[in-house]
């Protein structure tokens, strides 16, 4: 009985401590999604907020059938912008969520090793991850700038290209430069995220190793890899959600550049731009579908622990 | 099995001497027993024997081979650490089979030798978990298991019961005494900060201070013939008695040392006398504490039987064969 009206009281207690964070939530995040999910079913534009129609699934789809008997198909569904952008956002994460990845966990490496001056590195990397990211996207469009841009000059000069490249407005290395910049921008942050998973693997681990006589590279692969694993799944998924509505940095460097075009900036194009509210809104909330069926498949996939009950 | 010699072994980390200058003979198939206080350089000694940490000068010798700059694992050893170090994502027989499943060994070879050291551990029904489903004393017996079925040369081991609580510690303790008995006197390096289990285990024992080896010998020659004050105060329980000032002196020397079990009562005829201050009862015997005048009270042992109320006052006499005199240096005096 008494027992009972402890956890009574635990439990009270801890609604107390969650409420403000709750309401904060329900008042930043799930009215506004809940807001736009419902505009997406109406024929709201920004000139009429307030007095939208609820017009069902036609912003996703709709279809009429001319007296000819040929039938057109509308919407975002049979948008090819919209597939466009759905593939370069797709394109966009996984490269360069695999790459971070990867370089993070290098960089994590070395980090986690013996050196003099470690923690001036280790403060050092953090630089391109706390510039804010419209800076350092102005910044690599000077660096990148056709005329201007110093890459162009020292690949010139060297010898390595014959005619300066516009690398953020070409088609074919657009891209590639929002890649090469979204990696050079976060690779500290995964690198950190895995460092801290490297320090949590016991030192003795690695001495035991050493007495059973493992290879350096064994050693990577059947003992830091996998211990280190579900940081570097937790980590991947951070940058996965973050990849997927990746917006500031494509809009600055490579701004309307369909071969660059992602799922946020043309669902804002569509919001903002082209005034035609509730499309974008049915664009916003098929992007928020999305990231939720990847972060679910990886999670499911990866078996991955969120909890932290697992070590 | 192994012959071990350290040659005025040392060891800096920078501008710290942590060893200064160490020889020892290990002999084949001996349980060897490293004990100090904390700091005074016994588990890097083991790590410098095990290849984990570098020999700053002088020579390792195994069997007369200098193995100064050979790997860990080169040098037929296996270690089991304090923190049992088991690899936390294998199961218990991937645990065991590791060294030698990358020593390319056959499969039925491996499963034989894990079973079987599984058997002698008493583990063999936790093969399938995982460390994190273990008891402390399971993963012990798992980092011990490991050890064997490397099938070393030299076993070492780094306070491996310092984890366990002390129920445990006795049992795994007689554990360790057996599996030395029974593994054909394989040479085995032990190190604890517990005289008890030095005691208990070794067949001889190592006692080092701040780098430098104070004394070596079985444990009844350190018991008995302590080679300094230190020695004399870190081996036994309860700690030796030790007598300065005006009541050494008339003993012809500095310090005067006397165990709790070499000390009679004796009220007519008494050397000191003094107030019982304190009284502890462990059963068979009673720890007396006497108040001489010293700055500690003396301990005396007396039958379990005996009681005396605190605050009543006996004269104790000690046994004149069982004295320990140490000068200034705290070195030995003998007769």
């Amino acid at each position: 009985m008494q027992q009972a009206e402890l956890q009574a009281q635990r439990i009270r207690a801890a609604m107390w401590f969650l409420l403000p964070m709750i309401a904060a939530l329900a008042f930043v995040a799930a009215y506004p999604l809940l807001r736009s999910i419902y505009f997406s079913f109406t024929d709201t534009t920004l000139t009429s907020l307030y007095t939208g129609q609820w017009v069902g699934f036609d912003n996703y789809l709709n279809w009429r059938t001319l007296p000819s008997g040929r039938t057109i198909y509308r919407g975002t569904l049979v948008d090819p912008a919209w597939w466009n952008a759905v593939w370069n956002t797709v394109r966009f994460a996984f490269v360069s969520v695999s790459i971070e990845a990867i370089l993070g966990l290098m960089v994590a490496l070395v980090l986690n090793a013996n050196f003099h001056g470690r923690g001036l590195v280790r403060a050092a990397i953090l630089i391109p991850w706390a510039i804010p990211t419209i800076v350092s996207a102005k910044m690599w469009a000077w660096m990148l700038n056709d005329q201007f841009g110093i890459v162009n000059d020292m690949l010139f000069n060297i010898g390595l290209i014959s005619e300066k490249i516009a690398w953020t407005a070409n088609v074919d290395t657009a891209m590639w430069a929002v890649l090469m910049v979204d990696i050079w921008k976060t690779t500290p942050f995964m690198a950190l995220l895995c460092l801290a998973g490297l320090q949590m693997i016991p030192r003795d681990v690695y001495e035991a190793s050493k007495i059973d006589g493992v290879h350096p590279i064994k050693v990577f692969f059947k003992i830091t890899l996998p211990l280190v694993k579900p940081a570097l799944m937790v980590a991947i998924i951070f940058r996965m959600l973050d990849a997927l509505r990746i917006f500031d940095l494509v809009y600055v460097l490579t701004p309307n550049s369909a071969a660059t075009k992602t799922m946020s900036v043309i669902s804002r194009e569509n919001l903002i731009e082209f005034d035609k509210f509730a499309y974008g809104s049915a664009q916003s909330t098929l992007l928020f579908l999305m990231i939720a069926l990847f972060v679910t498949l990886y999670i499911w996939l990866g078996k991955v622990d969120l909890s932290g009950d697992k070590q | 099995m192994a012959r071990i010699q350290l040659q005025n072994v040392r060891k800096s980390f920078g501008a710290v001497d942590v060893i200064k200058g160490v020889d020892l003979d290990i002999q084949k198939g001996e349980f060897m027993v490293f004990v100090g206080p904390s700091g005074c350089g016994k588990s890097t000694l083991l790590r410098m024997i095990s290849g984990l940490e570098d020999i700053t000068s002088g020579d390792l010798l195994f069997d007369s081979v200098r193995v100064n700059a050979l790997a860990p694992s080169k040098r037929g050893i296996a270690m089991v650490f304090q923190s049992y170090a088991l690899y936390p994502h294998m199961t218990v027989y991937d645990n065991m089979a590791f060294g030698m499943k990358l020593a390319k060994a056959g499969k039925d070879d491996i499963r034989t030798r894990v079973e079987k050291a599984a058997k002698m551990l008493q583990i063999d029904h936790l093969l399938d978990r995982l460390p994190k489903q273990l008891s402390g004393g399971q993963r012990q017996r798992v980092a011990i298991g490991r050890a064997i079925v490397r099938d070393p040369q030299v076993f070492l081991f780094d306070e491996p019961l310092s984890n366990l609580d002390a129920a445990l510690r006795v049992q795994t303790r007689l554990e360790i005494a057996k599996l030395h008995h029974d593994m054909n006197n394989v040479t085995m390096i032990y190190v604890t900060h517990d005289q008890v289990e030095a005691m208990t285990l070794a067949d001889r024992i190592c006692v080092l201070r701040d780098g430098i080896v104070e004394q070596v010998g079985t444990p009844e020659e350190l018991y008995a013939q302590p080679n300094s004050l230190f020695v004399a105060g870190f081996i036994g329980s309860p700690k030796m008695n030790f007598l300065t000032g005006k009541q050494a002196e008339a003993f012809q020397c500095h310090t005067l040392g006397i165990r709790a079990e070499h000390l009679v009562m004796d009220n007519t005829n008494p050397v000191w006398s003094g107030e019982v201050v304190h009284f502890e009862n462990l059963g068979s015997d009673n720890y007396l504490f006497v108040a001489i005048g010293e700055e500690m009270p003396i301990i005396v042992r007396v039958d379990g039987k005996v009681r005396l109320p605190l605050g009543s006052t006996v004269g104790v006499r000690p046994q004149a064969e069982n004295l320990h005199r140490f000068d200034v240096k705290g070195k030995p005096m003998r007769q």
